[in-house]
């Protein structure tokens, strides 16, 4: 099981009470889809994701980006055992939608890189460890069901 | 790994421009970052007195390394030329595993978000992120 100091515990819930899912989310995914644009194999169907411009502005990455911090939300509240919070969602992630695990990274690298932004100086070296903690365990436990 | 375009390389000059004056800041907080963030790091300094984040070797390391960094800029056209002693330090000295390049960037990266909020786009991003890998090839040109 995985140790939470308290001050680990109460910057991950501090940082996701503050955070505005619809903004911060779509921003994540859509830097990760222009940043690591091999990442863009799972999304045949968004539409346009030609250029930057097209993948900051479609809305179904918007969307989709929302939704994925929303999925967060269940690990926030269920901190000592993410593990089996995700068992269902690793084993969508691995059977129906055959997403390559080490993109979970990618996408978790961009979001500290927005959620840094978003908080400015607030986002010092201890936060970034515990939200960077978080993240490392969401990631294990999203591959974990993989086979 | 992918070739630097002119496009990614005019990306990274105009940026840095921007940078000019905060390098020491930047570097600084990299570090501290990284040693924070990735406690395996402080490894490699067994030989610091203090391995604090905020301690005077980890604020000179920084600067060290953002020197290098800023140099690669100036280099951008021939980084594997450029760098070739830096890379000798790298390879027969420091023997760094190069897998820590890739945490010093991404801190690197995180202290730009953080102090340039507004231009730190997802393209300027993209550009950056190449840069700095074409930056960790070049260092680890040497190593075998």
């Amino acid at each position: 099981m995985v140790e939470w100091t308290d001050f680990e515990r109460a910057t991950i819930v501090d940082i996701f009470s503050k955070m505005q899912y619809e903004v911060v989310g779509p921003a994540a995914l859509a830097r990760c889809l222009i940043v690591y644009p091999w990442t863009q194999r799972y999304f045949g169907n968004f539409g346009n994701l030609y250029n930057a411009a097209a993948i900051s502005g479609n809305p179904m990455v918007a969307k989709h980006g929302t939704t994925i911090l929303h999925g967060l939300d269940r690990a926030v509240k269920n901190m000592d055992d993410i593990k089996s919070t995700y068992a269902e969602l690793s084993v969508l992630h691995s059977e129906k939608l055959h997403v390559d695990p080490d993109n979970f990274k990618l996408l978790s690298d961009c979001l500290t890189i927005v959620v840094a932004a978003q908080l400015g100086n607030d986002f010092t070296g201890e936060v970034q460890a515990a939200f960077q903690k978080f993240l490392a365990v969401v990631v294990s436990s999203l591959g974990r069901q993989y086979h | 790994m992918t070739t630097l375009t002119a496009k990614d390389k005019d990306a990274v000059r105009t940026f840095w421009a921007k940078v000019s004056g905060k390098e020491e800041d930047i570097g600084t907080d990299a570090v501290a970052r990284m040693l924070a963030v990735y406690p395996q790091t402080k490894t490699y300094f067994s030989h610091w007195k203090d391995l604090s984040p905020s301690s005077p070797s980890a604020r000179k390391h920084g600067i060290t390394v953002m020197k290098g960094v800023a140099d690669a800029v100036s280099k951008i056209d021939d980084l594997k030329g450029g760098l070739l002693a830096l890379s000798e330090l790298h390879a027969f000295t420091l023997r760094v595993d190069p897998a820590n390049f890739k945490i010093i960037s991404h801190c690197l990266l995180v202290v730009l978000s953080i102090k340039f909020p507004n231009d730190f786009t997802p393209e300027v991003h993209v550009a950056l992120d190449k840069f700095l890998a074409a930056l960790a090839l070049a260092l680890a040109e040497k190593y075998r």
